[in-house]
């Protein structure tokens, strides 16, 4: 009995396992594209975000008694794209998010979890006419837009003026535009005490953590090439090895470190510099003198061209919502030129619009300190919309700390290796 | 009479399946429920899911998931990550199960001895193992990163790179901080066994002439033997099950992959990569193994099978 009940059970459980395979009969999403009323949304919990989403739902409550909708924080989890993979897992994802990662799309899609929003009448010529050009990096391979391009963080270098000048260098105009410049501005900081870092991008294995260190200056260093391209990655190349050679200087000198820093290592004036988006300033706005620059090339392009990481987080209708004609009326109303400008406003993160600093001058006049990124946001590259996208950036992330990081392994030989097995999950095997 | 018989036969098979305490049996049924549903039926998805192409998808999604026989297997037994990750276990556990069983024993022998400030002390060991982990672990960063208290005490004594950078020196740290951390428990385990040591053990070892050392060794040690059993069996589970510490302690199993453990992979294959399939192999590859090792265990220090 005692062996007997266990077996028993596992055996029960394998029959009702085989019984469901999770295909069970779904909705008509015909109907749903075409029905209206109250919906659920999810908002980032940045305190900013927020406040500017539950404005947003006030406005749209005000105007709309029928089609309510009902606001709140994404869940708290290890990662908001862990807990909307387990929402839509257990069909409880709301009807949009406004904090869906790119990098997660191709799960979520291949989750059946989304909803193209080519689907509504005018809907890729919305986003079209919103973004430009940018957006065509959103569509997924089959084509479709699972995902509005909402709003994007461009990511340049800050630096700290009291440190540069501690260092000797000039504060207001630094030579960091190439590789030796930057370097030697690098050796200088950290030979005069200055700072206990020249630059500290978190060394760590996650798998994201590549779009703040090696991925930027990969944008700027091929003129806008994503990490993969027509299934291939494109980082074992002359340019690639030359990014991963630039950072393996830094980490190898010491001018980066290759612990984790338990904090803000800029805001506790730890490191001279560090690659953030437009979200810094209002983060560091009194408590550092900053200056920013593009992030450098080997050869020191002129400024208004150089392209960098985008850091957008993007809207996504789920596949669970049964008033999708309400939602995509949201969506809409959510990223007009208004409440864009709202967004603007509250957060400092620039809306994903082609006509950015064209439509909110009187902002951008009153608050120079945002010029900059603004004008970087035309000049952004996306993630790949491939398949098996985090296990494509995990391999080369692993790639990346054993060669570059802690020097284990030749770059080369880590860069060919993980363009191997990066060009097979890329295939979709 | 024809009656009382089929009355009779059908006490009987209740009889037969409930056994002869149906009372115990209905008290226990909940539990058996709940193991059924949180523990069975979970189990016995994941063996299903490891012989399958699985990923989980939108309820209402039509998604085919073949059988694939060995095939999760052998990804997960091939992948170069998982091999590290089980190397790194076994160094965990070198460190780790015989540090924690030595140390908790020592320390309950000497607590439970003192007589002053016992509850102090008692208490001082069993903060750790309360205090949540994400805590704890920001202050051992403080402590071990190059800038840290335990460099600057031990000077140029102090490992190159420092101690959560190096590859040789980051899974010991993680034992030492996950035996730091769990040691009162197992104080508390061996604190209970020692009350039944009976007190006429230590005055016959007494008449015979023993010393303190040899009392220790000859009378508690194997007084204990079943509590260093268990003690033994949940460190390794412990060790089996490590996460947090790899996760937040080196930033993901760093550096480069030196302190990765089988269910750190299995978080990032099967939650963050969507390969649950991949991830079920290899939690049933670690739930054999832990059960073997187990066996090992048990049939060593309880000298039984």
């Amino acid at each position: 009995m005692k062996r007997t009940l266990p077996a028993a059970l596992l055996a029960l459980s394998l029959a009702v396992v085989a019984g469901c395979d999770g295909s069970g009969g779904g909705g008509d999403a015909d109907q749903a594209n075409a029905a209206t009323g109250p919906i659920t949304i999810w908002l980032s919990n940045n305190q900013e975000e927020l406040a500017w989403g539950k404005a947003m739902v006030e406005s749209w409550n005000g105007q709309h008694a029928d089609q309510k909708i009902t606001a709140q924080e994404i869940p708290a989890g290890k990662s908001s794209e862990e807990v909307i993979g387990a929402a839509i897992t257990a069909g409880n994802a709301p009807c949009l998010i406004w904090n869906t990662a790119p990098a997660a799309i191709p799960q979520f899609q291949k989750q059946g979890g989304l909803v193209a929003l080519d689907s509504f009448d005018g809907g890729a010529q919305y986003i079209a006419d919103r973004t430009g050009d940018t957006a065509e990096q959103y569509k997924s391979p089959d084509g479709k837009f699972y995902q509005l391009p909402w709003k994007s963080n461009p990511v340049r270098i800050i630096y700290n003026k009291d440190i540069f000048a501690k260092a000797g260098l000039d504060p207001e105009k630094p030579a960091l535009a190439t590789y030796d410049e930057f370097l030697t501005a690098a050796r200088k900081i950290k030979s005069s005490g200055a700072a206990q870092a020249a630059i500290y991008p978190a060394p760590s294995s996650e798998f994201f953590q590549s779009w703040f260190d090696f991925y930027p200056l990969f944008a700027a260093e091929t003129d806008g090439n994503q990490l993969v391209k027509d299934n291939k990655a494109q980082f074992n190349t002359p340019q690639g090895q030359a990014v991963a050679g630039f950072w393996k200087t830094l980490y190898d000198e010491g001018l980066a470190p290759k612990e984790m820093y338990n904090g803000d290592s800029f805001a506790d004036k730890k490191a001279a510099m560090a690659i953030v988006g437009p979200w810094a300033i209002k983060v560091y706005g009194d408590k550092v003198k900053w200056g920013t620059v593009p992030v450098p090339t080997s050869t020191g392009k002129p400024a208004d061209q150089i392209k960098t990481f985008s850091d957008a987080k993007n809207v996504a209708m789920y596949s669970a919502c049964q008033n999708r004609a309400t939602a995509w009326e949201v969506i809409k109303f959510a990223t007009s030129q208004e409440q864009d400008g709202k967004l603007l406003d509250a957060t400092g993160q620039m809306p994903l619009r082609k006509d950015l600093q064209t439509a909110y001058p009187d902002y951008f006049s009153k608050n120079a300190a945002y010029t900059p990124f603004a004008e970087q946001a035309a000049r952004t590259v996306e993630v790949p919309n491939v398949p098996n996208s985090v296990a494509i950036w995990q391999a080369f992330r692993d790639a990346y700390s054993e060669s570059v990081i802690f020097g284990k392994t030749p770059v080369a030989d880590a860069f060919t290796g993980a363009a191997e097995k990066v060009d097979q999950l890329a295939s979709g095997s | 009479m024809t009656t009382a018989a089929p009355a009779a036969t059908k006490r009987n098979r209740a009889a037969g399946l409930l056994g002869r305490h149906p009372v115990g049996m209905i008290l226990a049924a909940p539990y058996a429920v709940y193991l059924a549903v949180i523990f069975a039926y979970p189990f016995g998805f994941s063996v299903w899911m490891s012989f399958h192409d699985y990923f989980f998808a939108a309820p209402g999604a039509v998604v085919d998931h073949p059988f694939v026989g060995l095939d999760n297997y052998k990804a997960a037994l091939t992948d170069p990550a998982v091999g590290q990750a089980f190397k790194n276990i076994v160094i965990f556990l070198v460190i780790n199960v015989p540090l924690t069983t030595g140390l908790a024993l020592v320390l309950a022998v000497a607590l439970n001895r003192v007589v002053h400030a016992r509850t102090f002390l008692r208490v001082s060991f069993y903060v750790p193992y309360v205090t949540a982990s994400v805590a704890v672990v920001g202050v051992w960063l403080f402590l071990f990163n190059s800038g840290g208290l335990v460099n600057s005490l031990l000077g140029p004594l102090a490992p190159d790179p420092s101690w959560l950078v190096n590859e040789g020196w980051a899974m010991p740290v993680i034992a030492f901080f996950v035996t730091w951390k769990q040691l009162g428990f197992f104080i508390l385990l061996y604190l209970a066994a020692l009350q039944n040591v009976p007190n006429a053990l230590y005055e016959q070892a007494s008449v015979d002439g023993a010393n303190g050392w040899q009392k220790f060794w000859s009378v508690t040690v194997p007084a204990v033997r079943s509590s260093t059993a268990l003690v033994v069996i949940l460190a390794l589970i412990t060790g089996a099950n490590l996460f947090t510490e790899p996760y937040l302690l080196t930033g993901g199993g760093g550096p480069n992959g030196a302190s990765a453990s089988p269910v750190l992979i299995m978080y990032q294959r099967g939650i963050q990569q969507g390969e649950p399939d991949f991830a079920a192999a290899l939690g049933v590859i670690l739930v054999l193994g832990t059960l073997v090792v187990a066996y090992i265990n048990r049939r060593f220090i309880e000298g039984r099978d």
